[in-house]
């Protein structure tokens, strides 16, 4: 039995947050190998026609009390990601740790792990029950894990005026009677409710005029800060995602190809595709504005993906071996991976470093890179 | 009526619109006396946030508004027409040929059961006595125009099997289709990703500078106004409350709202670790108005005078005016520092790994 | 709003001030609707006669006399004339509401609750249990209700019940598919993901979530039934598969009427205005609560 099960979950002695099981160097989430694929149906008896390659052998960790950002396009996949953290689908493949324990195994059930995990979506109209109060919303997960009504409804009063909200005058309201950030301030008391200890916010705040918005950051940090948070900080606006995250992952049409810390990854953008993210970004100055798109075309669909790998119809530095070799995970720097065959060592890429030649201490050793990486 | 305006007379002239909605149980006053001028050739964009007129000023222009709960007062002159008093068949005359618009979401946008091509035929022999051969013609230019590739094929696509930058390409080239004098444009990229929202902006800026169109163009993304605007008009409440060339308006910002937009926007406002600076309260209810300025009670200079009297159009120079009693009171923190050219993110650089 | 976080404290019992529920701004909007306050004001009248019955009747409408057979309208004693038996129209009119209205309401009622208990489940459900079960459904749909319904009559014999219950089986797929359509499209929003991203069961979810925001729009649904449950029981006892004599029902009366359109042609149609009267203001009823339910919180 953990030790977590022998902690009063309510009242005032219960903690804030559960008992660290893994300690502090354990990564709190970490994804194997995940995939979805949704089948496509067509057909006259809905025969399987194809398969929508949403998410496909994605593998990254989440730390301890940082905000890992996640960007990317329509079709990356990074939504679909957000709901199998979730337990929302069932992934096709694939392993999620959550502090060193299986998700869905003895160790943590399914309902326990829905505890620890929370998630915020971007639509704050439609995650909110139009027939229930805000009291009652925000109260309902913990009355789902056994807590008393009356604590669960103080809970939820103390939820409300911790995000801004002053209880006397809206926790009877209904959704419909609060603007976005408003509502949005109420999906993030309801997350917090079970006291969670990663929260996926999942473009929270896209949907939000830019004044709101700033309010909304601001709130975030703070809980972070007093509640010991995680953040997984999905979104397409890169100025934000700079601004709140510790670490950045790149998505594009369903896999990994950057990951990095936030400074780093945004001033020296390894992989083609960042690069275009970034420079796609609208200038602010009049005088020096934007002269080119740096991507053509739309972002594809996950029906069929490219083979090898799967920017390269699209990649200004493409070469004839990038339809032929997908790239693995190589290393820019010690926390600043990249999936691209110019970084990877060994690679038929003709900008590629063959790094036995420029490693000094490979100088004893063969030219030959084939052989140095035997 | 019809007689055309001398070159150097705006195209397009708003005086004094007020827009109110008498749906709800409170008349809501959405435009509260906009006065703007666009001049041939001119683009400008309409900034502002949710509820603050943009959109109701932009549709006021081709009437869009349901008639039965729309009062609609002040003078709307597009080439010399008053917008406002035409008759229900001058305006069908109106809309697509002196201007047209293009929108947020084309997939609602455009018609889902016709072929694109088709609509963009309907739309050009609603307007000029062409044959369908020479209509067909004509489509298959303007899909070229705007960049689609395959366009022949394209123009039998329904808008659903198109990509999200194509649809709104699509759009554009039937906006584009009559040859309009105005372009309006709602919001065209708030929905795109990121990569194609500057293909779309810089098509529209090209389009604009080779057709000679007058755009205005509706965002609340700055960004976007800074990419394809001349001239930069900042709304809240129902009002424009400062307007100026984009030169001016982003470096040197004179209203508090603006100078606090622009300010949680520009390079290194966004500084990790620090809180963001933002303006308090929300956005006020246009159904129950102030008196004064309708800033006054989120403001950090408001005074008495400006919460009970509305504060009067000043020139800060001969392009630049603000509705501010405050506008010549320095900020108190600095003015956004001038934004450095964005740091060069070549993405064919041969970049050597650190 | 304020974007610092308020600072720490022990949580007293605050007074909250609530805002009017749902239902309870629906009723609101209902009540300045005048179209459907008109309607309902008819209903009510035709529900208290069919409830005073007896007690109001002028004469008694069981009796019958060959003397005074087919009287016109405005004969003194019989204000809305004799049929063909010799009763007083008005009085059997008046009984008649009785079964006419249980036979509205009855049939339609059944099958709300059957109808959505079906729907729900295959909605929630989905996947293979969700095709079988709307597809046995379908197969009930196919047929045309009148004919289902004369059918299930036929099968079961004349009567009230067994017209009660054939009715209730025609009304029952019609319900199932709306509630069905209703429960798939709330689930799938993002409210019910996160009830089931914070543990709740099934159950919980759909009496917590689902069942409050799905039961509106099918219970108006099933008030537009009402008036086709009246038609068609009426259209049974027309045919003797319904009510059978001497009980007065509106369809009956048309049936048994029949030969008299001739002679008095008034007198035979009186319990098919009382039908058609009866329809329309369920019908605009109906309607007023459809349009009561449209604006706020949409599901």
């Amino acid at each position: 039995m953990s030790t977590w099960h022998s902690l009063p979950k309510t009242g005032p002695e219960a903690p804030l947050s559960v008992v660290d099981v893994g300690g502090p160097a354990q990564p709190l989430l970490t994804i194997r190998g995940l995939v979805k694929h949704f089948p496509l149906k067509g057909g006259l008896l809905g025969r399987r026609r194809g398969e929508v390659r949403a998410v496909d052998g994605v593998s990254f960790e989440v730390l301890k009390g940082e905000t890992l950002g996640v960007v990317g396009e329509s079709g990356c996949g990074k939504s679909t990601t957000a709901r199998l953290l979730m337990q929302l689908l069932e992934p096709t493949a694939g392993q999620i740790v959550f502090d060193g324990r299986t998700v869905g195994s003895r160790d943590l059930p399914l309902k326990e792990f829905r505890r620890q995990v929370q998630m915020v979506f971007q639509d704050s109209y439609a995650s909110l029950n139009p027939r229930l109060t805000l009291e009652d919303s925000i109260a309902f997960g913990p009355r789902v894990h056994g807590v008393s009504a009356t604590e669960a409804m103080s809970r939820a009063h103390d939820l409300l005026a911790r995000v801004g909200l002053e209880p006397a005058r809206f926790a009877g309201r209904y959704p419909h009677e609060l603007s976005g950030g408003q509502r949005q301030r109420v999906n993030i008391a309801r997350a917090l409710a079970l006291r969670p200890r990663l929260l996926i916010l999942d473009e929270a705040v896209s949907a939000l005029d830019k004044s709101v918005e700033s309010q909304v950051l601001n709130l975030l940090l703070d809980l972070k800060a007093e509640f010991g948070l995680t953040y997984v900080f999905i979104s397409h606006d890169l100025n934000v995602v700079r601004y709140m995250s510790d670490r950045v992952l790149v998505m594009y049409l369903g896999e990994v190809v950057e990951v990095g810390p936030a400074g780093a990854l945004f001033d020296n953008p390894a992989h083609p595709y960042t690069r275009a993210l970034l420079s796609s970004v609208p200038s602010m100055d009049p005088d020096h504005r934007t002269e080119a798109p740096a991507l053509s075309g739309d972002p594809p669909n996950p029906i069929d993906p490219p083979g090898g790998c799967r920017f390269h119809p699209r990649c200004p530095i493409a070469a004839p071996a990038c339809a032929q070799q997908a790239p693995e995970r190589s290393s820019v720097s010690p926390l600043h991976e990249v999936r691209c065959l110019v970084h990877e060592r060994g690679s038929e890429h003709p900008k590629a470093l063959n790094r036995s030649l420029h490693d000094p201490s490979n100088l004893l050793r063969p030219h030959n890179a084939q052989e140095a990486l035997a | 009526m019809n007689s055309p305006q001398p070159a150097c007379a705006p195209l397009v002239q708003i005086e004094d619109l007020c827009v109110t909605f008498t749906g709800g149980k409170l008349p809501v006053q959405a435009v509260s006396g906009v006065t703007l001028n666009v001049a041939r050739g001119q683009v400008m964009a309409l900034i502002g946030e949710s509820g603050s007129g943009k959109s109701v000023t932009l549709r006021t222009l081709l009437r869009l508004h349901p008639e039965r709960r729309t009062q609609m007062r002040g003078k709307v002159l597009v080439d010399g027409r008053d917008v406002l008093a035409l008759s229900p068949r001058e305006l069908n005359d109106y809309r697509g040929k002196t201007t047209s618009m293009i929108f947020q979401e084309p997939l609602l946008a455009l018609d889902p059961v016709y072929p694109l091509g088709q609509q963009i035929e309907e739309a050009i022999r609603r307007h000029e006595p062409v044959s369908r051969a020479e209509a067909e013609r004509r489509a298959l230019a303007l899909f070229e125009q705007v960049r689609i590739p395959s366009p022949a094929r394209r123009l039998l696509a329904y808008p659903h099997e198109m990509s999200g930058g194509m649809r709104q390409r699509a759009m554009i080239a039937l906006a584009l289709a009559c040859k309009p004098q105005v372009l309006l444009a709602d919001e065209p990229t708030t929905a795109l990703d990121a990569t194609v929202q500057i293909q779309i902006l810089l098509l529209l800026r090209e389009l604009q500078r080779e057709l000679g169109l007058s755009v205005i163009f509706v965002t609340h993304d700055i960004g976007a106004a800074v990419e394809v605007a001349d001239r930069v008009a900042v709304m809240y409440g129902g009002r424009i409350v400062e307007e100026g060339s984009v030169r001016e308006l982003i470096r040197a910002p004179r209203h508090p709202y603006t100078q606090a937009l622009l300010g949680s926007r520009s390079h290194g406002a966004m500084v990790p670790g620090q809180r963001l600076q933002t303006i308090s309260g929300s956005p006020p209810d246009l159904a129950r108005l102030p008196p004064g300025c309708s800033f006054a009670e989120r403001c950090p200079r408001a005074s008495d005078l400006c919460r009970s009297s509305q504060p009067p159009v000043e020139a800060v120079s001969a392009d630049h005016a603000v509705r501010c009693f405050q506008w010549q009171v320095p900020e108190r923190a600095a003015a956004p520092p001038l934004p450095e050219p964005p740091p060069e993110h070549p993405v064919g650089d041969t970049h050597a790994p650190a | 709003m304020s974007s610092t976080l308020a600072p720490r404290r022990r949580t007293l019992p605050v007074t909250v001030q609530q805002s009017p529920g749902y239902w309870q701004s629906v009723l609101h909007r209902l009540l300045r609707d005048r179209v459907a306050m008109a309607a309902g004001a008819v209903v009510l009248l035709l529900l208290l006669m069919a409830a005073l019955g007896p007690w109001i009747t002028p004469a008694d409408p069981y009796a019958a006399s060959m003397l005074k057979r087919l009287k016109p309208i405005g004969t003194p004693g019989f204000l809305l004339g004799t049929d063909e038996l010799g009763r007083d129209l008005m009085s059997r009119l008046m009984i008649g509401a009785r079964l006419s209205l249980f036979m509205g309401l009855a049939p339609v009622l059944c099958a709300f609750v059957f109808g959505s208990l079906i729907g729900l489940v295959a909605g929630y459900a989905g996947g293979p249990l969700n095709t079988v079960i709307m597809r046995t459904i379908d197969v009930f749909y196919a047929f045309p209700s009148v004919l289902l319904a004369i059918a299930l009559s036929g099968a079961l014999g004349a009567g009230i019940l067994n017209s009660l219950v054939a009715l209730t089986v025609v009304f029952v797929p019609q319900i199932a598919r709306v509630a069905e359509a209703v429960t798939t499209q709330v689930r799938n929003r993002d409210y019910v993901d996160a009830a089931r991203a914070s543990g709740a069961s099934a159950f919980t979810i759909v009496r917590v979530h689902v069942l409050g925001n799905v039961l509106g729009p099918i219970f108006v649904y099933s008030t537009s039934l009402i008036s086709v449950s009246m038609i068609l029981a009426s259209g049974l006892s027309f045919l003797g598969l319904g009510v059978k004599p001497p009980e007065p029902e509106w369809g009956l009366m048309l049936n048994t009427l029949r030969t008299a359109i001739y002679t008095q042609p008034a007198v035979a149609a009186l319990p098919g205005v009382m039908i058609f009267i009866t329809s329309v203001s369920f019908n605009l009823l109906s309607d007023g609560l459809r349009s009561a339910m449209d604006n706020k919180g949409a599901a």
